[in-house]
């Protein structure tokens, strides 16, 4: 049986791997949100991102917080580019060849990070190595403590961009109506690329903050796909249904693995199809049907 | 150009209506019956390999060219048909039962598959039947007793009504002889209600349902038919394998026949053979390109992920119709010789499609 | 073709977000008729259609036709009962022939499984043929002929339209819902129309339920007219009555009587 202890010490780090799967998924919701196209590769824009800032950081000297900057923003500027050179040629053609070409990104951003850094797990010196003890035999650790102020703040801020910001508007504006925002002036060719540019970034900064946790490999960007899971489960359309559904996976995945071990690492896709069986739309719907 | 003159209603249902498709077809055959003549064994198994990709490029084409529904698990369907035929032949079960056995069986489990998928739409859809493979591979490896687990299942030799077939030549016609069975039956499909009740629904949804087609029952029917036919490539794969191991149907696999269906050509079953063939060809052209290039880049591990992402980017952005859209553009070039103009095939101006509104 | 039969509307309404999109509607379509609806836009006429067709689930009355309740059916069971219909925004198959289409329209007669399909068995083959023969005649009567093997994607609007029309008839129908045949067609495309329409009745015996704004083309070929205005039901009449009807002009050109 679990002692009061273990019980606390899974949820906390439930919801800390439930909070970076919520940062991931904050990303691509915000791309979807826009553009309607599901970017399967954005698991990989977080590894490309905690392999950029560990690079920066070598390069300065072990600094941590300018690599951060400079790693979240030259993802940035992978996911501008991506958009603006790529999927913009695109638009209207069939999902399923959208899909596969969001995935087959995915696979060339492995291969290439492979290439440039090497197979090997690589670690990442963070400011957060220590932990709080709360009572004997309990305690936490900073870097998960990190990862779940770091999504309260940027979901702070986020909200913060989307209502009090021109800028954050026009892009509202935009997601709902592309046409109607371009004939009110919206320049909306580019506040798609800036949305691909923003949700990059947070999924760089979720890489870099989990670095701790899972040290960083070629092959971490597959959590991406746990988040989307966990976004299909809260309901892909909104951003705190995507949020919830990815903290439920991420409390429910440590308890799901100590009780049952041998679906370990694949529970996520398990809750995910139940809950597809039972309720196809998520647990908050989203779709409306075609006007005729 | 040539110009037919349809004298009976046969004329449109027959599949070759050209003489020089009529033609063209045939010596294909021809040369594929005969491939054993002048083939080496090495050649000879890499063609029936690539015979057998082209047997579920078939199946998954049929789900997402022709029905629109995307599958990035469709190596599932592979590895349930090479498992569960392999455990059933080493178990004693006679090879053809064991066939009809497997394919039933990866069928159904499709079939089930698409009756949860039927209320989804989009990338759900892929997600859903994503995770399905990750949890089939799973299963296949935790299942030690009767998989062997990660440590790998030996594929029983291959007899056919007590008859050992050893040599590459008679393996290579039990290909071909599948090939021959998949091809006319899915050209078969898209000539009757069926097929035409897929391309309803991959279009329309709406307008589908309003002429009498249950939309459910299309997706439930174009997975079991897709994980058929997919289970039967796997059954074959099984035999060129000779060893199974989960690994081997994961993800890359997955990728790979996406790759071809779209490199290909996305709703023609044509489009599904020449992925095939450009599947076989790839491994060459990889180990050309590790010589030819700097040991620095040639010698990486990831090559080989990296040139199929690539390809099917340059692809999608490119020649949205893949090889074969290609292929008609080059005979339609050379049959209104010299009228051919450019925007003969200009694509037209497509906008954003919404989902949410459906 | 099933026998021809009266389309009996009860008291209809739907909701949409707390909105009466239609509301307490009755009316009778009777066998052999053209009937129009007509409305200014967002009154519900397309509701009432998709309403009949069944792809809005009413809040409250009943929908029958002849003897089949039709709120008992689901969607792709109505055409069986031999209502086909249109759609406003065309909704066509855009990646396939015009003979496929067509075909499509023949599904409620067709009795296929994959597995016969699959081996193409002669019986198969013989209904292939027997279809085939059926939408030959709607490509004539239609004047179709010289789109056939065009893909939907390559056609004009115009004949999208007419493509559309002809799938709907091949599901050979007693009742027919067109959702504004004449919009977005030219003056003589549209008299094209109006006579393929009285063709459709007289020739086929197909009752007729368009919703249309050209008045000239309701004012023609219409048996009776039902104005509807905010989903209520204004008035049913001859063409002359509900031209003349004060809420009619009221509603339609917002001046008072």
């Amino acid at each position: 049986m679990l002692q009061v202890n273990d019980i606390i010490h899974l949820a906390v780090t439930g919801l800390a791997q439930g909070c970076a799967y919520g940062l991931i998924a904050l990303g691509f919701v915000l791309i979807y949100k826009a553009t309607e196209v599901v970017n399967f590769a954005h698991g990989e824009f977080m590894m490309l991102g905690a392999f950029a800032v560990l690079a920066f950081s070598e390069a300065l000297g072990g600094s941590f917080w300018p690599a951060f900057v400079l790693g979240c923003l030259s993802i940035g500027v992978v996911g501008y580019l991506i958009d603006a050179q790529i999927m913009r040629r695109i638009i209207g053609q069939s999902s399923a060849s959208i899909f596969i070409l969001t995935v087959a990104f995915g696979f060339i951003f492995r291969s290439l990070a492979g290439m440039i850094w090497g197979w090997q797990t690589l670690s990442l010196n963070t400011p957060f190595d220590g932990k709080v003890v709360i009572a004997e035999g309990l305690s936490i650790s900073h870097d998960r403590i990190a990862i779940v102020a770091a999504t309260a703040i940027l979901c702070g801020v986020l909200y913060l961009f989307f209502s009090r910001t021109r800028f954050g508007v026009a892009m509202q504006a935009a997601s709902q109506n592309q046409l109607a925002a371009f004939y009110m002036g919206i320049p909306v060719k580019r506040l798609v690329s800036v949305t691909w540019a923003i949700g990059a970034m947070i999924a760089a900064a979720a890489g870099a903050l989990l670095a701790p946790v899972t040290q960083i490999d070629t092959t971490i960007g597959f959590l991406g796909i746990k988040a989307l899971a966990g976004a299909i489960v809260g309901g892909f359309g909104s951003i705190p249904g995507a949020l919830l559904g990815c903290l439920l996976i991420g409390i429910i995945e440590p308890f799901a693995d100590f009780y049952f071990p041998a679906i370990k690492g694949v529970s996520a896709y398990v809750v995910m199809l139940l809950v597809l069986f039972v309720k196809p739309e998520g647990l908050i719907s989203q779709t409306f049907q075609k006007k005729v | 150009m040539q110009v037919l003159f349809k004298t009976r209603y046969e004329d449109d249902i027959h599949f070759l209506a050209k003489t020089g498709e009529k033609i063209r077809v045939g010596l294909v055959v021809l040369l594929l019956i005969a491939a054993p003549l002048f083939l080496q064994n090495y050649y000879l198994a890499e063609l029936g390999l690539m015979l057998v990709y082209a047997i579920a490029g078939i199946g998954l084409m049929i789900l997402t060219g022709h029905t629109g529904q995307v599958s990035f698990g469709h190596a599932a369907f592979l590895a349930i048909g090479a498992y569960c035929h392999s455990i059933l032949i080493s178990h004693g079960v006679p090879f053809s039962v064991s066939v009809v056995l497997t394919v039933t069986l990866s069928g159904v489990i499709g079939m089930l598959l698409g009756r949860s998928a039927s209320k989804m739409h989009g990338f759900y859809l892929a997600i859903a039947t994503l995770a399905f493979l990750i949890l089939v591979e799973t299963f296949l490896g935790e299942w030690e007793a009767v998989t062997g687990g990660h440590a790998g299942f030996k594929v029983p030799a291959l007899k056919l009504f007590g008859i050992p077939l050893k040599a590459m030549w008679q393996q290579y016609y039990l290909d071909l002889f599948f090939v021959f069975v998949v091809v006319l039956g899915a050209a078969n499909l898209f000539r009757t209600p069926t097929g035409r009740s897929f391309l309803a629904v991959r279009d329309s949804e709406l307008s589908a349902r309003s002429l009498g087609v249950s939309v459910e029952w299309v997706k439930i029917q174009s997975f079991g038919v897709s994980a058929a036919i997919t289970g039967l490539a796997g059954v074959l794969l099984a035999h060129h394998l000779s060893y199974l191991s989960p690994e081997v149907f994961g993800v890359l696999e997955s990728l790979k026949l996406m790759l071809m269906i779209v490199v290909g050509g996305l709703g023609s079953i044509l489009g599904a053979i020449f992925g095939a063939i450009l599947i076989s060809l790839l491994p060459i052209a990889i180990s050309f390109l590790r010589d030819v290039l700097p040991p620095a880049v040639g010698q990486q591990a990831g090559l080989e992920p990296l040139l199929f992402g690539l390809i099917i980017v340059v692809f999608i952005v490119f020649e949205p119709q893949g090889i074969y859209g290609r292929w008609m553009k080059i005979r339609f070039f050379f049959e209104t010789f010299p009228y051919y103009r450019k925007s003969s095939f200009v694509r037209q101006k497509s906008y954003l499609k919404t989902e949410r509104m459906r | 073709m099933s026998a021809a039969a009266t389309l009996s509307v009860r008291n209809l309404s739907i909701m949409f977000g707390g909105v009466h999109a239609v509301e307490d509607v009755s009316f009778d379509v009777n066998p052999g008729e053209i009937f129009a609806i007509i409305g200014p836009n967002g009154a519900g006429k397309s509701t009432i259609f998709n309403l009949i067709s069944r792809l809005y689930e009413p809040s409250n009355g009943s929908i029958h036709y002849g003897e089949h309740d039709l709120l008992k059916l689901p969607a792709h069971k109505i055409v069986k009962t031999g209502i086909a219909r249109t759609f406003q925004n065309i909704e066509l198959f855009e990646q396939a022939t015009v003979l496929q289409n067509l075909l499509v329209g023949r599904h409620s007669h067709s009795s296929g499984n994959p597995l016969t399909d699959f081996a193409f068995l002669p019986g198969v083959k013989r209904s292939e043929l027997e279809h085939r023969r059926k939408v030959e005649d709607i490509i004539d009567l239609l004047e179709i002929a010289q789109y056939r093997d065009e893909r939907i994607s390559d056609l004009s609007y115009g004949a999208r339209k007419n493509v559309e029309l002809a799938r709907a008839l091949c599901a050979e129908p007693s009742l027919l819902l067109l959702d504004e045949p004449a919009s977005g067609l030219n003056n003589e495309e549209t008299d094209d129309v109006g006579f393929w329409l009285e063709d459709i009745k007289h020739d086929l015996g197909v009752t007729l339920v368009m919703v249309e704004h050209d008045m000239n083309l309701v004012g023609s070929i219409a048996d009776r007219v039902m104005a509807i205005n905010d989903g209520r039901l204004i008035t049913i009449g001859t063409p002359e009555e509900v031209r003349e009807n004060a809420e009619v002009q009221q509603a339609y050109l917002g001046v008072s009587p």
